[in-house]
């Protein structure tokens, strides 16, 4: 059988990280064929092409698909879903956004932020703030799937593929765009940097993140925050970690002031190495953290950063 | 302009949640249960569209099982003028699946024809991300998920979203799906004058036969596992016995 997966693409820039990871889940479940969707989609599908097991790659470049807009995209997916079993993608905000749309319209449930696959019909994904890993089979004839990002492996690089235009579906001018507002940053993007510092209530200020900040930068990391410190205007909402942020898994993260609510560890539990800095010993966050050190972050992140 | 707010009964989002030892499932018998907190959002937000006059009533709606009522009443008390609960479960451990609570609340779209219906991006339990946006197919509306802010006018909803990269601002065309993020507001509390006013406001019970929509699941659910379990490490005394330590482990 065969596999849709629809790429991460942002204004015409593939998110390599993401899509090869999707495609790395969606290989056991059958033949694999790329679908990059944008008003600029063209150099990113020539990307897509390169990327192991993928068969095949369609390129849907047009205007009605700038900063994809859920309406128009989620038509597009719909219009081309008859040959697939499986119509994927990886669990960004995009895709939360547009797949299930694509459910509904196919009348078939959807299954979010999947991570792993058991067979072609059953799959498991966390519940419960990830208290809980549910094991489902799926008795839809199609299935609409996101893949977390962080529990799988990204496919390396080959020789390219073929690349097919498709044309663009139908679809009601419903929405339309206004602005972005995105920070411009050097730092590696979070949900694929190999080390991550973050900064919770803890911080105290917008301005104190910047000794969280500067330890990020000396250790190549990207800057994360707890929904308290997003909360509370210290840090921008696309660094909140947790259950209804961004998941990570790194090789390291360095948790300061941050407690470890059920809701926060939802997000960055599966770290390879935790360090936690927090002046309360008895903080939850200490009992999932490798390296555990009672202290008032002011001092020891400074610190930190000079003896690293 | 009508608002409908879809609310979710859900484990407490403070409770610890414990995987039943056969595995069937998480044990929810007598354990806190409250309103979803998006969905709280939610609420919060259709109230004050009514109080900035831009909404004129504010219908929730809860489908599942018949204490789902409590969550209604909640509602009310914040501040709804009406609520419709479906019953659509007997057993607290039934989740009903996205897809056939969005085709109750299309069903109920068409008979209450809302301006706007505000939904928590995201129910605590399930965590599936799903409704809003199967409902906005379903009706054929358009969606703003993952609301920042919200401002309503001229038939038309202007939307700051909660993205990966920071936030994007759409303007969709009314009727639409709008989806709660944490930051849209804070949720007020219901003093105890409105808890007493809300028992006398309408509550009507309905059925998912009433809206002729079949509840079975998609998804048979296998089994629910404990998660990997994390086990704790060593608290190290001073931060050059961190770096040390981080050096050996070959991650600095
Ligand atoms: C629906 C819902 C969704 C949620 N989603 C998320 C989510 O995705 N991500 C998330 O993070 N949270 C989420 N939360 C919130 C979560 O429950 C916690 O409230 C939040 O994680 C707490 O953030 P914090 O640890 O920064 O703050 P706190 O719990 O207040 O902890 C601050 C910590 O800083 C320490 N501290 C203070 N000063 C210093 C100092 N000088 N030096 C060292 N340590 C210090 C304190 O000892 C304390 O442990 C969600 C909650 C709900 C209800």
């Amino acid at each position: 059988m065969a596999v849709l997966v629809v790429a991460e693409i942002t204004d015409g820039a593939l998110s390599m990280d993401a899509t090869a990871k999707a495609v790395t889940a969606a290989r056991p479940l059958g033949d694999v064929t790329v679908l990059c969707i944008g008003s600029l989609a063209r150099a990113a599908a020539g990307e897509a092409a390169t990327i192991s097991g993928v068969a095949r790659v369609l390129c849907a470049e047009n205007a009605l698909y700038g900063h994809r807009l859920a309406e128009p995209v989620a038509a597009l997916i719909v219009s081309l879903a008859g040959e697939y079993a499986h119509i994927v993608a990886p669990a960004t905000t995009d895709a939360k956004n547009i797949l299930p749309r694509v459910a509904a319209l196919l009348d078939v449930m959807v299954l979010t932020d999947v991570t792993a696959v058991v067979d072609a019909d059953t799959f498991v994904r966390p519940v419960y703030a990830g208290n809980a890993m549910q094991t489902v089979r799926s008795k839809d004839e199609k299935k609409v799937i996101t893949f977390r990002t962080s529990t799988f492996e990204a496919a390396g690089t080959g020789d390219p593929v073929t690349i097919d235009d498709v044309a663009a579906a139908d679809a009601p001018g419903l929405s339309e765009w206004l602005e972005d507002r995105v920070a411009e940053s050097d730092r590696p993007e979070l949900t694929s940097a190999k080390i991550v510092v973050s900064g919770g209530r803890g911080v105290g200020s917008e301005e104190n993140f910047a000794i969280i900040e500067a330890l990020a930068d000396k250790l190549g990391a990207a800057v994360g925050a707890s929904r308290a410190a997003v909360d509370s205007g210290f840090a921008p909402n696309d660094w909140q970690v947790g259950q209804t942020g961004k998941v990570v898994a790194p090789d390291l993260y360095v948790a300061c002031g941050i407690s470890g609510a059920i809701q926060h560890l939802a997000g960055m539990k599966d770290s390879k190495i935790i360090v936690a800095i927090n002046k309360d010993e008895e903080a939850p966050i200490f009992q999932v953290a490798d390296y555990g050190l009672v202290a008032d972050l002011f001092q020891a992140v400074p610190e930190l950063t000079e003896k690293l | 302009m009508k608002v409908l707010v879809p609310v979710k009964r859900v484990i407490d989002y403070n409770v610890k949640v414990r995987v039943k030892a056969d595995g069937s499932g998480v044990d929810l018998a007598n354990v806190k249960m409250s309103m979803n907190p998006f969905d709280e959002i939610a609420v919060e937000e259709a109230i004050r569209l009514k109080e900035a006059g831009k909404a004129s009533d504010v219908i929730v709606v809860s489908i599942g099982v018949k204490q789902a009522q409590e969550t209604l009443r909640t509602a009310l008390a914040m501040g709804a003028d009406r609520a419709i609960l479906v019953v659509a479960a007997d057993d607290v451990h039934t989740d009903i699946e996205p897809l056939a609570v969005a085709k109750i609340l299309a069903a109920i779209v068409k008979e209450e024809d809302p301006g706007l219906v505000i939904c928590g991006k995201q129910a605590i339990d399930n965590d599936l991300n799903a409704t809003g946006q199967m409902l906005a197919a379903l009706t054929g509306f358009a969606q703003a998920t993952n609301a920042n802010t919200l401002a309503v006018e001229d038939g038309a909803a202007v939307v700051a979203r909660e993205v990966d990269g920071g936030l994007q601002t759409i303007k969709v065309t009314l009727p639409a799906i709008v989806t709660t993020d944490l930051r849209l507001n804070e949720p007020r509390y219901a003093s105890l004058p409105n808890i007493m006013k809300a028992k006398k406001k309408p509550l009507d019970e309905k059925t998912a036969a009433d809206y002729g929509v079949d509840v079975s699941p998609r998804l048979d659910i296998v089994s629910t596992a404990e998660p990997a379990a994390r086990t704790a490490g060593i608290k190290v005394e001073s931060v050059d016995e961190l770096v040390s330590k981080l050096k050996d482990a070959g991650v600095v």
